[in-house]
């Protein structure tokens, strides 16, 4: 049964629609198709405040997706944003509920936990010459570690200050939508307006000719990882004032997400290239995925298999297009 | 045909290659080679960088394949596919990078992909390792079987690579500047080695750039020059003669040099740098206005000694100082604010943002520069590189295109445009015409005379002697990590340049007694 369903939504026909639409526009296109899709396939997909679903669906994602979009334009990978995103929110709600500090310096304090742990993996890539995949698997690890020790395994409850970031403005518009709006504009300008930004993409294309044309590759890094793990607290504390507690088990494999949203909007994992734009698309493709298949009642078993299929999809049929375009 | 080996006794031809030519995009490296060896005789194989040789012996490897001519084994014409059929007609090649796996042993490395199994197909060590040792013992090298690759030096890998060699059967042996990293006393048991494997039938080609070498081991010399095989000649053959065969050529009037009559005051000033063992004690003057060669053989430490002074690599000792300010030791960006640019030797690998527009490429160097409060002024730069490329005659579509999609002559152009708009006033160019076409080199020379007009310097390394004898005030000759000379005006001729690259003084930094040593010759 569960096959007969999966069937479905790929008919024939509209799959190589679909694969046409991709390979055309890109990330866009695969964007507008599986929209389309979907569309056809659940009446209630379209709708106004599905929509929205879609869009905090895809929040916490695509914000920890624009610090790893840094990392990836400069070659690097960053496999701990979902832990950091954990432990940030954890300090949050620790510092807030159990030591009841005010609540903006907790939240400072968040933000800085997760820009430390980002300048920790940094420092270990940059000068312990570390694998960044070691380096922020070993950060994967303490972060989530840290979590846990600081709770003491068990959620603690967000202050109700906060509560008001993942609910919605005048009873329509959900803030995690305009944080993920927010970050995303901030995300794009320092990708294309910055003197750090640039530097990534020199550093992702030719760390070598970087460093020799006056790049200090070395301190570069630590911004780059330090804006990951700052980007991490951020989507961190969105997802907890959605769930209304900081849970230290929660966003476990976002990190996977985030990468995959990266990848699907383009970017390279070999570095040097990436858009914000298209990080955000990829994030989009994911959520929409997931939403509509969840409209299809298709169980949740079969979404992951759908998911691993789009993620290959996408990144094959943009290297076909890249390809082509030579 | 000399006489003098064909009293070899054993002197069957092993190979032969004819008429042979081998064209890359833009350079025309064989052009009509011809080389024979014979069963028991040291055939050594000289030129200059860039002479042919190492796409020779690539070709007789399997690497390349030949446009035309032939190659023969034993009197039958082959084809040279890949690395298995060299492995088959017996021809083994010992490069000057090792193939051996350092984290496996010596044994498992000398039968690699071969080991002898057991009836049940697993691996017979201990065949493995009787048949290792009586290998090592041929090539008198004391180290067991067991050993891993990795903890053996550098002379004691060649003697794993010789045996693994012979392993194969070899019947033909090449080496590719064997000598180049081995200390005398190495050498001296190399050269036992290579005699017996010569009485015992195999044909040696030996490449090698010190002369003296030849006597001592050689039977016969072929000499390549530009691609061509320009005589044949017996090992005696007098070392004056020997460079004269490898360099002897005109320089063509391609060389477009103009020079301010007076050159202004010195912009960079080197003094006593050293970095063991790749440079040591080196020390030159550069001034506004001037072209200074850096010639020298390769591994000379001439990339070495330009990285350093341009804050890439550390060094020991000594001073840089441009403009009379002494630079930070290992700090790029210091050495790029007091105006100094490295157009580095390898173009792709540490030159450009392959797949970042022309336009990225060319503000690089200054992106620092263009940052106010953290953002990067996009606009004003942009329309700076448009200038430069437009100046630099770079055939593009558009500042959009992609750095891969450039020919090798534009994108050099990138890379000299990059310092440029840098502003940088003293430009090291590391090998600057290296793969590029005839048309883009005189660009380049022209554009080399426009910087020097305007009272910018450059340090020019090359390999090509024309080029650096053609384009520079003065040429300053490296050789074995030391400055052997400087020769200015007519002094500096390609043999008086080959003399000190080949056989450098024995003294310090006797610039003037060696120079004039030089300029002896022929």
């Amino acid at each position: 049964m569960s096959a007969e369903v999966l069937r479905a939504p790929g008919g024939s026909a509209l799959g190589q629609w679909f694969a046409r639409a991709v390979l055309r526009n890109g990330p866009l296109g695969g964007l507008v198709a599986l929209v389309l899709v979907m569309a056809v396939l659940s009446r209630d997909f379209l709708n106004g405040q599905n929509l929205l679903n879609v869009g905090v669906q895809a929040s916490v994602t695509a914000i920890l997706a624009f610090g790893v979009t840094f990392v990836i334009v400069s070659a690097g990978i960053d496999l701990s944003v979902g832990s950091v995103a954990a432990l940030s929110a954890t300090v949050v709600a620790w510092c807030a509920t159990t030591e009841g500090l005010p609540v903006w310096l907790s939240v400072l304090l968040g933000l800085a936990v997760g820009a430390a742990a980002g300048l920790v993996s940094g420092a270990l890539v940059a000068y312990g010459r570390l694998p960044a995949f070691i380096a922020t698997l070993a950060m994967l690890s303490v972060g989530r570690g840290l979590a846990l020790v600081i709770s003491g395994g068990s959620p603690i409850a967000f202050p109700s200050a906060l509560g008001g970031l993942g609910d919605t403005l005048g009873g329509r518009l959900p803030v995690p939508v305009l944080v993920l709006a927010a970050m995303g504009a901030v995300a794009a300008l320092i990708l294309a307006r910055t003197y750090t930004g640039r530097a990534m993409f020199a550093i992702g294309g030719n760390e070598e000719a970087a460093r020799l044309s006056g790049i200090d590759v070395r301190r570069r890094k630590l911004v780059i990882y330090a804006l990951s793990g700052l980007f991490a607290a951020v989507a961190g504390i969105v997802l907890a004032a959605r769930l209304t507690s900081a849970q230290p088990q929660a966003a476990v494999g976002y990190e996977l997400d985030a990468i995959a949203a990266v990848v699907i909007g383009g970017a390279s994992l070999s570095g040097g290239s990436g858009k914000v734009s298209g990080t955000l698309i990829g994030a989009l493709i994911l959520a929409v995925l997931r939403n509509g298949l969840n409209l299809l009642s298709v169980s949740a078993f079969w979404q992951q298999v759908a998911t691993g299929l789009v993620i290959a999809l996408a990144v094959l049929l943009d290297t076909l297009r890249r390809r082509s375009a030579r | 045909m000399t006489g003098v080996d064909d009293d070899v006794p054993d002197g069957r031809e092993l190979l032969r290659v004819e008429g042979v030519t081998k064209a890359f995009p833009g350079v025309r490296a064989l052009d009509g080679v011809d080389l024979n060896l014979r069963a028991g005789e040291v055939h050594v194989l000289l030129g200059e960088n860039g002479a042919g040789k190492s796409t020779l012996i690539k070709m007789l490897a399997g690497v390349h394949r030949p446009d035309t001519g032939r190659v023969l084994v034993a009197g039958r014409e082959v084809a040279v596919r890949s690395a298995q059929d060299a492995q088959r007609l017996g021809i083994a090649t010992i490069h000057q990078e090792f193939n051996l796996v350092p984290g496996l042993t010596v044994a498992e490395n000398i039968f690699l992909g071969r080991q002898p199994r057991t009836r049940l197909g697993l691996i017979d060590k201990r065949t493995m390792r009787a048949r290792a040792a009586e290998l090592l013992r041929r090539v008198r090298l004391d180290v067991s079987p067991d050993a891993p690759v990795a903890e053996l030096g550098i002379a004691r890998l060649q003697m794993v690579e010789i045996a693994k060699a012979l392993s194969l059967g070899a019947r033909v042996l090449i080496m590719d500047e064997p000598t180049a990293v081995l200390t005398s006393e190495e050498v001296g048991t190399l050269f036992g080695i290579v005699r017996e494997l010569r009485d015992s039938g195999v044909g040696i080609v030996f490449i090698t750039h010190h002369l003296e070498e030849i006597a001592a081991l050689g039977d016969r010399v072929t000499v390549l020059r530009d691609g061509r095989s320009v005589a044949e000649v017996p090992a005696g053959t007098d070392e004056d003669e020997l460079i004269r065969l490898m360099v002897g050529r005109d320089i063509a009037e391609q060389y477009p040099r103009e020079r301010p009559a007076e050159p202004g005051a010195p912009l960079l000033r080197v003094r006593g740098l050293t970095r063991e063992p790749a440079f040591r004690d080196v020390g030159f003057d550069v001034r506004a206005g001037e072209v200074v060669g850096l010639a020298g053989l390769v591994g000379a430490g001439r990339t070495e000694v330009a990285r350093a002074l341009f804050g890439v690599d550390r060094y020991d000792a000594g001073t840089v100082e441009v403009s009379g300010e002494e630079l930070a030791r290992g700090d790029v960006r210091a050495a790029m604010r007091a105006g100094l640019g490295l157009v580095p030797e390898d173009r792709k690998g540490q030159g450009l943002l392959l797949d970042a527009s022309l336009g990225d490429n060319l503000t690089l160097a200054r992106l620092e520069r263009d940052t106010r409060g953290g953002f990067v002024d996009r606009r004003g730069p942009r329309r700076e590189a448009a200038a430069v490329a437009e100046r630099l005659k770079v055939r593009m579509s558009g500042l959009e295109q992609s750095a891969r999609t450039l020919s090798g002559g534009n994108q050099q152009k990138i890379v000299i445009g990059k310092w440029l708009l840098a502003g940088a006033r003293l430009l090291i160019l590391d090998e600057p015409t290296r793969g590029i076409d005839v048309g883009a080199k005189v660009e380049i020379y022209r554009l080399v005379n426009e910087l020097t007009a305007a009272g910018h310097a450059v340090l020019m390394i090359s390999s090509d002697l024309p080029e650096v004898l053609g384009m520079s005030d003065r040429v300053l000759v490296m050789a074995q990590g030391r400055i052997a000379g400087e020769l200015a005006g007519e002094r500096a001729t390609q043999d008086a340049v080959m003399q000190l690259a080949l056989r450098p003084a024995n003294g310090g930094n006797t610039y003037e007694v060696s120079a004039m040593e030089g300029s002896d010759v022929g």
